[in-house]
C-alpha cells in the first residue's frame, strides 16, 4: 500500500498553519448533527472528547474503567515538556523539535514533531487556566525541572503527580461537557470491534462489562485513544487493564500497524522481587536530576552500598557520557544498566539492579529540599521495598514503560481507514524509536486539545457519509462475530489460567524482543509465540459466564490479542536490520556498543497490514525525509 | 507466611451474599494485598471456581480504582496507603483478614468487592471544574500563584476518588471528597469566578446522591490514602455558606443519580 502522510509543502514552521487554513470547516449549526465516538479517556481521549463537546459535536465516550478519571495517564509522574523558555536557558520551539527528533533516533516524522513542539506552549496555558496546580516559584511564576535527553529545563510538573493533575484537568473539562449534554459517558464499556461500512469507520461494538450486553454504536467518525500495548510483556509499568484490543481489532479491520517493535524500556523502575509479581512500579525519571547512578567496580561485590568507598564505585553514565551524565535518554540509560548487570556488577539479591544514590544531592541541598522535590516518590519506594531511600540508595532496574509503535496515522491523525482517527500512545507518530521523558503527556494533550478538533472537522466537511443503521447488515455482522468470539473463549474446556499464558508470553517477548534483540532469538520467539497461541485456544480456562461482571473473560480477550500482537512485534524487529532508539539489535552496534542505525536502508516507517487469519502480514513503507534535523550518530557524550 | 482471607462473595445485587473463608498457605511478605488476591484467584480458577471480583488498575496507588475494607478499616491498617501498595509484611503470620466492599447507600453494590462509585463523577459534573474551553487560555505566567497557595491547592487536588472516605464515615458522608475539589479550585485564582456556584451545586449534588452529613468525626482523613486534610471540609462549608447567600436567587438543579448500567437513556 502506498502511504501518503499528507504533510503540507513549504517551510515546516508554517506547515500546521497552512494545513489549518486549507481544512474545511463544519459550521456551528451543523456540528450538532454529527455524532462522534471517542474510545479511551486518558489525556488524549479525555481532552478530545471534552474539546469536541465544547465545539458542539455529539460525543459518545467509552472507557473500560468505572470512571473516566482512572485512565492510566493518571500514573505519569515527572512532568510535561513545553518550549516556554521561562528559565531563559536557550529553549525554543525549534530546540524542542530538534531534541525530540534526535531523541527518537531519527525515526519520527519531522512535520508531526514540529507541530507537537508548537502546541506544547498552548497546552501549559490551557492546563493552568483549568486550575492544574503546577509547581510555582515563590514569586508566583511556573517552575521547571530538567529531564533526560535535553540540556534545558523545560519540564513543568505538579509534584510527582503531573499525569494525575493533567488528567483531572481533562476529566473535569469532560465532566463539564457531560453536564452540558454534549458528551454521553459510557464507563465500564470495552470496545471489542470496529464497524467499517463502505470503507469508512462508522461505529464500534461494545461490551458492557457489568451486564455483559453487547451493543452497536454508529457515528460519523471513530476516534481511538486507547493507549499503548506495553502489557504484551505481562510485567510492565502499565496499569493492569491497559490493553491493545481496540487498536488490534482496528488493525484486523484494515488499519495499518506501524513500528510495533519500537517499545521503550524505562531505566528507573523498582526491581522485580518474586514470581507472584503483577506489575512493575516506575520511579520517575525526574529522580535522575539529583540522583547519581552507580554500581560497584568489582564484580559480585556484596557489601552494603554505604560500605563501598567512593573510589570503588563506577558512576558509569557520568563516566561514559560526560556531557549528559545521568540525564541521557531512556534507551541509553536502560541499555547501560543491562550491560553492567550482564557483567555481573548488578546489585540487590537478584543482581538485576543498579543504585540511584541521593546522598551527594542531600549533602548539597539538604534533606528537606529533596523531600520537597521527590517526597511522594521516596514514600512510594519505601512502601514497596521497606527500605528508606533517604538513608540507603534506591535500587532500580529497567522495565517496559511505553510503546512508540501504534496504528499508522497521517498528518491529520487519520489511520488508513477513513474516519478512524488515532491519538496519543495508540498511534505511532511523534516519538520515533525512542520517546523522551515528559513527552507522552505533551503528545496526548496536543493530539486531543489542539489537533483532532481541526482534523475531524475537515474530514466531516469533506466527506459524503451515507446512512448507516445500528440494525443494518454490516453492523449486525460485526456484532455477531464479537458474540461468537466471546462464546468461543468461554467454551474452551481448558486447564490453564489466562494469567499463566500471559506470563509465558511476557517472558518470551522480554527475553527476545526486549532490551536487546538478535535474529535467531526473534525467529525462535516467533515459533514459541505461535505454539503458545495454539495452546491458548485449546487449553485456556475462562471461568464464569458472559452475562455479568467477569474479569477473567475480559483478560482472556485481551491476552488473545497480545498473543497475536507479540508475534507481529517480533516480525517487525526481525525485519529491521539495524539498531535505533529502543530497538537494539545486537548484530548492529558501534565499536563502543551504541546503537548503529542504517539510514540508507531503514529510514522508513514500517506499517503492517492484516491479510487474514494465518496469512503473513503485508509490509508497507513510508519513507522518512529529514529536511531540518540531519540524521547523525546520536551522541550524548 | 500463612493467612486466612475471609471475603464477601455475592454474585450480583439481587443475590444473597456471604463471607467465605480462604486459607492461604504460601503468602510472600513482599507481595501486595492485591497480588495476594491474584494468587488466590489463580488457585480458584484452577479449581474451576469463580475468582473474587475486585477493582484495580494502576497498582501504584494513584488511579483510585482499588479499595475495600480489611478487617473493618478502609484500605487496611497502614496510613496513606491503598490496598494495591499494602504489602503483606504488615500483617502477622496466622492472621485472619476480613475483606468486604465499601458499604454505602450511595455506592450501589456490583459484585464481590466491587461497588458503583459513579456518584463521585456526578458530583464533579455539578461544577467541579473551571469553565474554560480549549483555546481560551492566557499565557501560563499571566496568572501568578504564590508557592504556598499552589502547594495547598495541590494538597487538596491529590484526591484519587477511591471512596475510602465514604466507606469509613459512620454517616456515609462524601464531604472529604467534595471538599477536596471545592478547596483545590477555590484556593486558586482560576477558580474564583465560579466559586460560589460551584460550592452550592456540588454540595446539592452530594445530598441528592444520598450521602450523609459531616459531623466532624474525622475517620475520612484517617483512612485517606492521600491524607487529604479535614480542613477541606471547613472550606467547603465556608464556601457553601457564602455561596448559598450570594446565589440565593439562582435555582439549583441536581443530576438524577443513575442506578443501573443500561446506558444511553436519559
Amino acid at each position: 500500500m502506498k502511504l501518503d502522510a499528507g504533510i503540507p509543502s513549504g517551510p515546516i514552521e508554517q506547515a500546521w498553519d497552512k494545513a489549518r487554513f486549507e481544512m474545511k470547516l463544519v459550521n456551528p449549526a451543523n456540528k450538532r448533527r454529527h455524532n462522534l465516538i471517542v474510545v479511551g479517556t486518558g489525556l488524549a481521549g479525555g481532552s478530545a472528547a471534552a474539546t469536541l463537546g465544547e465545539l458542539g459535536y455529539n460525543v459518545r465516550c467509552f472507557c473500560f474503567q468505572d470512571s473516566p478519571r482512572r485512565a492510566h495517564s493518571i500514573a505519569a509522574q515527572g512532568g510535561i515538556n513545553a518550549a516556554k523558555n521561562y528559565p531563559n536557558d536557550g529553549d525554543s520551539i525549534y530546540r524542542l523539535f530538534y531534541d525530540t527528533v534526535k531523541g527518537g533516533d531519527f525515526r519520527a516524522r519531522e512535520a508531526n514533531v514540529y507541530r507537537l513542539a508548537q502546541n506544547s506552549v498552548n497546552i501549559i496555558d490551557q492546563c493552568v487556566a483549568q486550575g492544574v496546580p503546577f509547581a510555582r516559584e515563590y514569586g508566583g511564576s511556573l517552575e521547571n525541572r530538567s529531564f533526560g535527553g535535553a540540556q534545558v529545563s523545560r519540564t513543568f510538573y505538579a509534584r510527582g503527580q503531573t499525569g494525575q493533575q493533567l488528567l483531572l484537568g481533562a476529566y473535569q473539562a469532560l465532566e463539564r461537557q457531560v453536564d452540558a449534554g454534549q458528551v454521553t459517558m459510557f464507563p465500564r464499556s470495552e470496545m471489542l470491534d470496529l464497524i467499517v461500512v463502505d470503507g469508512k469507520a462508522r461505529g464500534i461494538v461494545v461490551r458492557n462489562l457489568v451486564t455483559g450486553k453487547l451493543s452497536v454504536h454508529i457515528a460519523d467518525a471513530v476516534i481511538l485513544a486507547t493507549g499503548g500495548y506495553g502489557n504484551v510483556y505481562y510485567l510492565s509499568t502499565n496499569a493492569k487493564g491497559s490493553n491493545a484490543t481496540a487498536i488490534w481489532r482496528a488493525y484486523k479491520r484494515g488499519a495499518l500497524f506501524a513500528n510495533p517493535c519500537f517499545t521503550q524500556i524505562h531505566p528507573t523502575c523498582i526491581p522485580v522481587s518474586g514470581d507472584y509479581q503483577s506489575k512493575l512500579t516506575l520511579m520517575s525519571e525526574s529522580l535522575r536530576n539529583d540522583g547519581r547512578i552507580w554500581v560497584p567496580k568489582q564484580k559480585g561485590d556484596k557489601r552494603p552500598p554505604n560500605q563501598i568507598p567512593e573510589g570503588e564505585r563506577d558512576y558509569y553514565l557520568e563516566r561514559r557520557y560526560p556531557s549528559f551524565g545521568n540525564l541521557v535518554p531512556r534507551d541509553v540509560a536502560s541499555r547501560n544498566a543491562k550491560a553492567v548487570c550482564d557483567e555481573g556488577r548488578g546489585v540487590g539479591e537478584t543482581g538485576l539492579g543498579v543504585y540511584l544514590d541521593f546522598s551527594e544531592a542531600m549533602q548539597r541541598l539538604g534533606e528537606e529540599t529533596i523531600r520537597e522535590r521527590y517526597g511522594n516518590l521516596f514514600d512510594m519506594y519505601q512502601r514497596i521495598t521497606d527500605e528508606n531511600p533517604y538513608k540507603v540508595p534506591m535500587r532500580i532496574y529497567p522495565a517496559i514503560h511505553y510503546t512508540m509503535g501504534g496504528l499508522w496515522v497521517d498528518y491529520q491523525l487519520q489511520s488508513t481507514i477513513p474516519g478512524l482517527f488515532v491519538l496519543g500512545e495508540a498511534n505511532f507518530s511523534d516519538h520515533g524509536a525512542n520517546r523522551l521523558g515528559a513527552s507522552a503527556l505533551m503528545q496526548g494533550l496536543s493530539d486531543g486539545y489542539f489537533v483532532i478538533p481541526y482534523t475531524v472537522g475537515n474530514y466531516l466537511a469533506s466527506t459524503k457519509l451515507g446512512k448507516v443503521s445500528e440494525t443494518g447488515a454490516e453492523a449486525q455482522a460485526v456484532l455477531t462475530s464479537v458474540q461468537q468470539g466471546v462464546e468461543r473463549l468461554l467454551a474452551i474446556p481448558g486447564r490453564r489460567t489466562v494469567d499463566s499464558f500471559h506470563r509465558e508470553l511476557g517472558k518470551i517477548v522480554w527475553d527476545d524482543c526486549g532490551m536487546s534483540r538478535t535474529a535467531p532469538g526473534l525467529k525462535d520467539a516467533i515459533g514459541r509465540i505461535r505454539a503458545l497461541r495454539e495452546e491458548f485456544w485449546q487449553n485456556v480456562n475462562v471461568p464464569g459466564s458472559s452475562n455479568d461482571l467477569n474479569q477473567s473473560l475480559e483478560k482472556a480477550g485481551r491476552v488473545a490479542d497480545f498473543l497475536e500482537l507479540g508475534e507481529l512485534m517480533c516480525m517487525d524487529a526481525l525485519e529491521r536490520n539495524e539498531s535505533c532508539g529502543g530497538h537494539f539489535r545486537e548484530e548492529y552496534q558501534t565499536p563502543d556498543g551504541e546503537a548503529q542505525r542504517d539510514d540508507e536502508h531503514f529510514s522508513y516507517v514500517a506499517a503492517w497490514g492484516y491479510t487474514g487469519p494465518g496469512n503473513p502480514p503485508e509490509l508497507s513503507r513510508e519513507p522518512l525525509e529529514f529536511h531540518y534535523v540531519h540524521p547523525s550518530q546520536r551522541s550524548y557524550k | 507466611m500463612k493467612l486466612t482471607l475471609t471475603i464477601w462473595r455475592q454474585k450480583d445485587p439481587g443475590a444473597k451474599g456471604k463471607f467465605v473463608r480462604y486459607p492461604m498457605d504460601n503468602v510472600n511478605p513482599e507481595m501486595s494485598m492485591l497480588e495476594c488476591l491474584d494468587v488466590l484467584n489463580e488457585s480458584l480458577a484452577e479449581r474451576g471456581e469463580e475468582p473474587v471480583a475486585f477493582e484495580h488498575d494502576c497498582r501504584e496507588g494513584i488511579c483510585g480504582s482499588c479499595g475495600f475494607m480489611i478487617s473493618g478499616v478502609a484500605h487496611g491498617p497502614l496510613p496513606a496507603t491503598t490496598v494495591c501498595q499494602l504489602t503483606m509484611r504488615h500483617f502477622k503470620d496466622g492472621e485472619e483478614l476480613v475483606l468486604e466492599p465499601w458499604r454505602s447507600r450511595s455506592f450501589p453494590f456490583v459484585k464481590d468487592l466491587v461497588v458503583d462509585r459513579r456518584a463521585f463523577d456526578r458530583i464533579i459534573q455539578a461544577g467541579g471544574y473551571v469553565s474554560v474551553s480549549t483555546g481560551n487560555a492566557p499565557d501560563g505566567n499571566a496568572i501568578p500563584v504564590g508557592k504556598e497557595e499552589a502547594d495547598r491547592a495541590m494538597d487538596a487536588a491529590a484526591c484519587i476518588g477511591c471512596g475510602a472516605c465514604v466507606a469509613a464515615c459512620p454517616n456515609g458522608s462524601a464531604a472529604l471528597f467534595t471538599g477536596a475539589k471545592i478547596a483545590h479550585l477555590g484556593i486558586l485564582p482560576q477558580g474564583q469566578p465560579e466559586r460560589d456556584r460551584r460550592a452550592v451545586r456540588m454540595v446539592a449534588q452530594m445530598h441528592a446522591e444520598g450521602f450523609g452529613s459531616c459531623t466532624n468525626i474525622g475517620e475520612c482523613t484517617g483512612v485517606c490514602p492521600k491524607e487529604i486534610p479535614l480542613e477541606v471540609i471547613a472550606r467547603m462549608n465556608h464556601d457553601y455558606l457564602y455561596g448559598a447567600w450570594r446565589e440565593r436567587r439562582q435555582v439549583v438543579t441536581t443530576i438524577a443519580p443513575a442506578t443501573d448500567w443500561e446506558f444511553g437513556k436519559k
